[in-house]
Parts: C-alpha cells; sequence; structure tokens
C-alpha cells in the first residue's frame, strides 16, 4: 500500500512535471527547432542579455508587476477598512460587486476593458496594461485583508482612541499591525497574479508594450524562441529556490499553526 | 509571528525584482520611439537592433499571423502604429478606407534597388502608398519519402491516403483561395454557389487535416511530423535549407502571388522614422540579411545580385514570369468577406 | 471605525474599471451601429442560436465537464494521500504541487507539443518499447490533457484543505465502533469533504470552459470552444456585437453556476478558498 501511494505521487508530479523539464532541457539544445537535441550549449543564456525583445518584455513584466501590485494594495487594504466599517446590507453588496472580477472569465474582463479602453479613444498600451492590473488585482488584496479584520478586536481601535491617539495614528499603530499578514498575502498574491497573467494582458496591451506572456503567446505560432526557455528556467529556479528556503524557515522556526496558515495561503 | 516572517519575504521579492528591472531596463530611455506591426517570423531580429543602433530610434516590434488580424487590430482596437506589412488585397482596402499615408519617395532613396516589375501593380498603381518588401507564391511543400503520388495538384491535399498528415493554413482566404481554385473557380469568387461548393469541400477535407495552423507550419514539417502542407514560397525554401526531404510545388490549377509592401498608417506620428525605417529595409545589405534569414524574396535588384546563384533558379525562390503569370493575385472583396467568414467558423468549428 | 468613506476611491474605481465595461459588453451585445445611428436589436443573440455556434457551446461544455471529472478521478486520491496520515513531505509536496504554476502556462502547455508529436518524446519511448506510435497531438484527447494539466491543482489544494481539517477524533470513533475504512469513507471522509470537491470542480470547470489557449495549441485548430470564438470577433473578425452577446452568455452561464455552487456551498459549510 505503502509502495502504491508512493508510485501514485511518483506518477502525478511526473506528470506535471515532464513539461517543466523538457522546456529546461532544451535551454541547453544546440539547435534552434523544437524537438531535435543538437548537443549541449549555454548559448542561450549568453544570448538572453542581448535579446532586446524578451528583456523589454520581462522590464514590463516586472514593471508592471511591482506597479500594479502596490497600488492594489494600497487601494484595496483601504477599501477593506471602508468596507468593514458599513452597514451589514451594503456591504454585502459592495462584497458581491468585488466577486464580480475573480469569478468573470477572464477573457470577459479581457474584452470588457478592452472595449473601454478604445471607446474612450485611449491608446492602449503601458497605461491600460497597468490600469488593467490594478483592476483584476484589488479584489484579492481585499479578499486577503477581510479575513484579517474580521478576526481583530473591535474594541482595539476604540480602546486606542480613548487612550488619546488620533484616528490616523491609530489606525498605523492598532489596525495596520493587527491585519499586516493579510495586506502581505494579498501583495504577493496581486503580484504573482500579474506576473502570470496572459489573457487580460492580450487584450489590453496593444501596441505599445508587450510582457512575457504575449511574446510567448506570439512565439508559440513561429516556434518558441529557446532564449525564452532559458529565462523561464533561471526564473522558475529563482522562485523554487526562493520558496524552498521561505518554507525550510517556516518549518523551523515557526509553530505547526503557522505552517498550515501558510499552506492554505499558498493553496489559494 | 506569521508578520515576521513575511516582512522578510517580502523585501526578497522587491530586491530581486529591483534587480532584474535594473538589468531588463538597460535601454529603455526615452529615444523617439517608431512601432512596427509585421507577420511573424518575418525580420531577422538582429536588423531592428542595428536600426535603433545607427539612427537612435527605439522600435516596439510587433507581430501579427493573417492580414485580417493586422486589420481589425488597426481599424477596431484603435491601435497606432507606424509601419505595417499588408500583402496586395489588403494594401488596396486600406488605401480604399483612407487608412494610409502617402509615402514620400524622395525620403526612401533605396527605393531605386526595387525590380520595375513589382512597381505600379494594381494594388497601388502610382506606387504612392507601398514600398516593396518581399514577395512569392503559395503552394504544397511536401516530404518526399512520405509521399510517394506525384504532387502536382491541390487534389493530393483531398487524399485519404494522407489522412492526418496534412496541415493547412489557418487564414480564410488562402485556405478557401486554394479550394475554389481546384474546382476551377477564381481565387477571388464572391459567387455564392462557388462558395458553397468550396466550403463543402473543405467540410469533407477535416478529417484529413491533422491541424489548422500559422507559422509553427515550419517546424512540425522540418521534423518530418506530415507530410504535405500547404505554405507560402519563402517558408518552402527556409524549411528545405533545414530539411532536404521537402520540396514545393505551386500546383497545375495555379496558386496564389503576392506582395507584402511596407505602408505607414494615417494615425503614425512618427513618418519621417517610418521613412527611415523602410528605407533602411529596402538598403541592399540590410534586404540580403533578412531574405537569408527568412528565406522569403526579396524584389531588391541590387540584393538579388549578391544572393547565392543556386537559389536564384529555384522555382520555389524566384519563379520565372512564365509561372507567375498563370498565378492570380488576391483582389479586395472586403464587402463579401462576411461570407468567407462565415464560411471559415464553420469550417474549424464542425 | 466607522469610516466607510475610506472605501469610496475603490468604488468609483471598480465603477470606472468594471461597471462600465461590463455595460459596454452588453451595449455593444444589444445594438447595431447602421446609417441611421445606433439601433436595439436582439440579432447578435439570434445568431448564436444557430446550430453551429450550440454545438461550439456544446462542445466547450463537454470537454469542460471530461477534464473535471478526470481531474477529479486522479486528483482526490492524491488529496487523499496528502492528507492521510502525518506524510514527511506532506508541506513540500503542495508546494510542489503549487510551484509549477510559476512558469508561464503558455510555455508549459507549448512543451507538450514536444512531448505529444509524432516523432516526440513519449513516441520514441513507446516506439523504444516496441509498440506502435500513437496520435497523440491535435485531437480532443491532447485538448483535455492540456485542460487536465493545467487545471488539476485547482481541484487537488481545495480537497486537500476540507481534507486536513477533517477532526482525526470523529474517524478514531467510528473505528472504535467498528467500521472498516470503506465504511469509514463512505460515511466520514467523503460527505465531510464534499465542500472542497464542490470548489474544486468550479475552479477546474469554469476556466475550462472559457479557455482558448489550450484549444489552439493542442487541438491544432479544429476544436473551436467558446473563448476561441469570442477572441475571434474581436481579434481576427472585429465583430464587437457577435463578440459582445457570445460574452454576455458565457458570463451568465458562469455567474449562474457558480450561484448554485455557492448556494451549495453555504448549505455545507464552506470549502475554505475565499
Amino acid at each position: 500500500m505503502k509502495f502504491f501511494k508512493r508510485f501514485y505521487i511518483g506518477l502525478i508530479f511526473t506528470f506535471l512535471y515532464a513539461p517543466i523539464l523538457i522546456l529546461m532541457v532544451f535551454s541547453f539544445n544546440d539547435s534552434k527547432s523544437r524537438g531535435r537535441w543538437g548537443g549541449f550549449t549555454l548559448k542561450w543564456y549568453a544570448d538572453l542579455l542581448q535579446d532586446r525583445e524578451i528583456m523589454s518584455a520581462l522590464y514590463y513584466t516586472i514593471l508592471i508587476a511591482l506597479l500594479s501590485a502596490a497600488i492594489a494594495t494600497l487601494i484595496g487594504t483601504v477599501a477593506a477598512i471602508g468596507i468593514h466599517g458599513m452597514n451589514r446590507f451594503i456591504r454585502g453588496a459592495i462584497i458581491n460587486i468585488t466577486y464580480l472580477p475573480v469569478l468573470n472569465p477572464d477573457i470577459v474582463t479581457g474584452i470588457s476593458l478592452m472595449m473601454l479602453f478604445v471607446f474612450v479613444k485611449m491608446e492602449r498600451g503601458f497605461l491600460s496594461l497597468l490600469l488593467a492590473h490594478i483592476t483584476f488585482n484589488i479584489p484579492y488584496v481585499i479578499f486577503s485583508v477581510m479575513p484579517k479584520l474580521k478576526q481583530m478586536d473591535k474594541h482595539l481601535y476604540e480602546a486606542a482612541l480613548d487612550l488619546g491617539a488620533g484616528p490616523l495614528y491609530a489606525y498605523r499603530k492598532v489596525i495596520l499591525p493587527e491585519i499586516m499578514p493579510g495586506v502581505v498575502t494579498g501583495m504577493i498574491l496581486a503580484f504573482t497574479l500579474s506576473i502570470d497573467d496572459f489573457v487580460i494582458s492580450y487584450f489590453t496591451a496593444g501596441a505599445g508594450v508587450s510582457n512575457l506572456s504575449i511574446i510567448i503567446h506570439s512565439m508559440a505560432r513561429r516556434g518558441i524562441n529557446p532564449t525564452i526557455n532559458a529565462l523561464s528556467t533561471l526564473m522558475f529556479t529563482a522562485v523554487l529556490i526562493l520558496l524552498l528556503i521561505v518554507n525550510k524557515r517556516a518549518g523551523n522556526g515557526y509553530d505547526k499553526k503557522t505552517k498550515n496558515n501558510f499552506e492554505e495561503e499558498i493553496a489559494i | 509571528m506569521k508578520h515576521k516572517f513575511y516582512t522578510k519575504l517580502i523585501p526578497l521579492i522587491v530586491l530581486s525584482a529591483l534587480l532584474t528591472l535594473f538589468v531588463a531596463g538597460c535601454g529603455q530611455s526615452g529615444r523617439p520611439t517608431i512601432k512596427v506591426f509585421n507577420w511573424g517570423d518575418y525580420i531577422d531580429s538582429s536588423v531592428i537592433t542595428d536600426f535603433e543602433k545607427e539612427f537612435g530610434v527605439r522600435v516596439i516590434y510587433k507581430t501579427y499571423a493573417t492580414n485580417e488580424d493586422m486589420y481589425v487590430s488597426l481599424k477596431s482596437s484603435g491601435d497606432v502604429y507606424d509601419v505595417v506589412f499588408p500583402s496586395d488585397y489588403m494594401i488596396r482596402r486600406m488605401i480604399n478606407e483612407d487608412m494610409l499615408q502617402k509615402i514620400d519617395l524622395d525620403n526612401i532613396p533605396n527605393y531605386k534597388n526595387i525590380d520595375d516589375r513589382f512597381k505600379n501593380l494594381s494594388f497601388d498603381p502610382q506606387n504612392e502608398y507601398s514600398v516593396p518588401y518581399l514577395w512569392g507564391t503559395l503552394g504544397i511543400v511536401y516530404n518526399k519519402t512520405m509521399v510517394d503520388d506525384p504532387v502536382d495538384s491541390w487534389e493530393i491535399l483531398w487524399n485519404e491516403k494522407y489522412a492526418k498528415e496534412i496541415f493547412m493554413l489557418d487564414s480564410q482566404r488562402d485556405s478557401i483561395g486554394i479550394t475554389l481554385k481546384m474546382l476551377g473557380y477564381s481565387m477571388n469568387s464572391v459567387d455564392t454557389k462557388e462558395l458553397e461548393e468550396a466550403k463543402e469541400k473543405l467540410l469533407e477535407q477535416k478529417p484529413l487535416v491533422l491541424a489548422y495552423v500559422g507559422d509553427e507550419v515550419k517546424d512540425m514539417m522540418v521534423a518530418e511530423e506530415a507530410a504535405l502542407a500547404v505554405v507560402w514560397s519563402g517558408d518552402a525554401v527556409a524549411m528545405k535549407w533545414e530539411n532536404p526531404n521537402l520540396e514545393y510545388v505551386i500546383p497545375k490549377e495555379g496558386g496564389n502571388l503576392w506582395f507584402d509592401s511596407a505602408v505607414i498608417p494615417k494615425n503614425s506620428k512618427q513618418k519621417a522614422e517610418a521613412e527611415a525605417f523602410i528605407n533602411y529595409l529596402s538598403r541592399p545589405d540590410i534586404a540580403l540579411r533578412n531574405s537569408d534569414y527568412i528565406g522569403y524574396s526579396t524584389p531588391n535588384t541590387e540584393t538579388m545580385k549578391m544572393l547565392d546563384p543556386e537559389l536564384l533558379v529555384d522555382p520555389a525562390a524566384y519563379p520565372g514570369e512564365e509561372i507567375t503569370k498563370d498565378l492570380e493575385v488576391f483582389e479586395d472583396i472586403s464587402e463579401h468577406l462576411g461570407v468567407y467568414d462565415r464560411i471559415w467558423t464553420e469550417i474549424k468549428s464542425k | 471605525m466607522k469610516k466607510s468613506w475610506v472605501a469610496y476611491p475603490y468604488l468609483v474605481w471598480m465603477i470606472l474599471f468594471m461597471l462600465i465595461p461590463l455595460l459596454l459588453i452588453v451595449f455593444f451585445g444589444i445594438t447595431e451601429r447602421s446609417g441611421d445611428g445606433i439601433i436595439f436589436t436582439l440579432e447578435n443573440f439570434k445568431r448564436f442560436f444557430e446550430p453551429i455556434y450550440i454545438m461550439v457551446l456544446l462542445r466547450s461544455l463537454y470537454l469542460a465537464l471530461i477534464s473535471t471529472i478526470v481531474c477529479l478521478i486522479i486528483g482526490y486520491p492524491l488529496s487523499m494521500i496528502l492528507a492521510g496520515r502525518d506524510y514527511r513531505h506532506k508541506r513540500v509536496l503542495i508546494l510542489l504541487l503549487v510551484i509549477p504554476m510559476w512558469m508561464n502556462f503558455l510555455l508549459r502547455t507549448y512543451a507538450w507539443l514536444t512531448l505529444l508529436e509524432k516523432n516526440g518524446v513519449i513516441n520514441s519511448i513507446i516506439t523504444f518499447l516496441g509498440l506502435p506510435k500513437a496520435d497523440l497531438l491535435y485531437n480532443q484527447g491532447a485538448v483535455v490533457l492540456g485542460m487536465v494539466y493545467n487545471f488539476l491543482p485547482f481541484m487537488i489544494l481545495p480537497i486537500y484543505s476540507v481534507l486536513i481539517k477533517i477532526d482525526k477524533s470523529v474517524i478514531e470513533a467510528a473505528e472504535d465502533l467498528g467500521a472498516n475504512s470503506r465504511t469509514i469513507f463512505r460515511k466520514i471522509i467523503f460527505p465531510l469533504s464534499l465542500p472542497g470537491v464542490v470548489s474544486g470542480i468550479t475552479m477546474v470547470y469554469m476556466p475550462a470552459v472559457t479557455t482558448f489557449i489550450i484549444s489552439r495549441l493542442l487541438g491544432g485548430g479544429q476544436f473551436t470552444l467558446i473563448g476561441n470564438l469570442i477572441e475571434q470577433q474581436f481579434l481576427h473578425t472585429g465583430d464587437w456585437g457577435f463578440g459582445s452577446a457570445l460574452s454576455i452568455v458565457m458570463m451568465l452561464l458562469i455567474l449562474f453556476s457558480m450561484a448554485i455552487m455557492s448556494k451549495y456551498e453555504k448549505e455545507h459549510e464552506g470549502g475554505g478558498l475565499f
């Protein structure tokens, strides 16, 4: 039975990792055409820094992810605090509206934003892409922060005021530390969603700008440049190492409850 | 507690992100920028880099898969490009719809290198709007080791012997066009009965088709994933370089002769830089690099002198007048595109 | 802390970038621009009910259903194994389940071409074993495989997170009362895990119905799904009216099924995801 379980786990993970392995292996392939092995090379890694198209796409991917995560976190956190203070009925309505972009198919969000930008005659490019990413990120921040607000002791804030703290000071010193884990989770979530997004970017980027997903999509038609494989291998390895370090630390230094929380959070 | 652990993660992420930004951001400075919209895999990308270095202009380069995609992007999605590369019939349509600016040939001194054969064509009779970029034909590429019948007719794409060994082009005008040709009609037919007949033929063919593809056909045919494919001539030349088992033919019923030219859309605000770019592409050595890299045929007489003489006699790359006179050039049939669209949707959705 | 006005910037944002765009879709879906201005029409919706488009819709629903079932069948046992005993590598394995999502999904899907094609990796292994080559690429199976591959973690994670929360003492109590493992699964574990199963199904089915990339890359353009149809209207044909109508139909379909699902979830104590 134990063997069977191991075998099953192995099978599923082979399925999940086979394409990734293929990508990594072919980033060392000394032949431009996919599927043919032409010997080992590191030239695609050397080409990487010279490749203008890929570097520019990488630049915009990261820039958009950072900016959209930061702005969405700001708007979303403040919004969550505001929504929390509303009466039940309005809160319910707003939460339902906030669910809409989460549940709406990406393609519908994408085309609807594209129609908006075209309709108001705004040329699609960096700004439209950023606005779109902020829009789909905000709800995730709100839904990460809301539970923390709910868990918080209602009287903390009032107690701070009674002790003579100004409202802003009380927010900063009392509420913010309490909801910080939610804020950070929301931000990380927003960052990764932005990096990973293709569909919404595809419809909102227009002529002016490309991110990595968009150039990968256009390359998928003419054959993926192995340089992209090299870049992905690097990014993937970086994320893998980062997560394993974090995971190890979480495993060593923190109690079991924290670990479970962490699992749930990455599970989102 | 968790707070602490996350506060460690965030700076780590931000730091690595900023580092990447710094590395990738070199060269993103605010020079004049032109936006170029071209067919996928239709330029040697080092040409763009060299142009940027030489002229101090930044080029944003995007690609499309069919003329129709490009048209929709400009027309209804409101994208602004400075240089695009439509084919003959699409140039006509864009001129008719007032989407193009006139090009000042005084700014394109290299225009003198263009062969007269590619000037004054019906889609731009006065050469006011377009500068020829590349040209070619439409035909069948096949693998000599996998096909033992003679390949001289479009009919072979309907031969059940090659079921699931056939790639068709995911381009409505080309795929419907060759079917019309096979049935003995014009590629520019707008006759409902003829089109209906072509549709039936294509539906009949669908079970034999392995996939409807775009540029990926090159990789697939080189890797011998299928025996037959409908391709543009330049792609066939490039495939033959990679895999000598491949051969290209223009079927006896005739096919399509096409010309892709550089044009400047009406809403471009960078006309001077756009013209500089078009002129650069017409420079003999640059045109040679492009031609060598992607396999397509150049209209540039100076470039042709530098080409491998063997290539010049290859009818796949440079068919003579005796071949091209029997080929048909697409005409603008925009009022009937709805019908084409519907037929193609129906074929792909069945 | 009744400072609800701080939410206003967000509300303005949502009205601008969420509500107005959705209204635009509705607007374009029910109007037509002709010579004499903008007129109301239901032509776009009527067109949707032509057999050819209904067939595309049915195919989308069907392929997504198959993928969801496959995900459930292979995902549930894995969730059980991972959640089951105090598996030492549990945490690492869950992490490994999520990590592929950090690599661009287009690229990962594209890599399947190299695995599935006629002279690809899998067929090389098959021929090495002396078996005949199989046609793996450019068919419905490849599309389903692409969907399962992309969405499987979305099935495993919610089920897993419900399973680890099941109170062990309930199972022990059942064991003490003499229930065998099959009964325990049927009477306790499975019913308690249902909320996770429901959110798993939602999280796989919804993106599978609306995808357009997987069918294009692995289906070779022969299996038009409703997502492909919408993309085509906006990027290849420029028919915003019909595209909008299709989007409205798809949106209603999704929101309607979500409503049913979330009603079910509420009745059975939420599955923990959102």
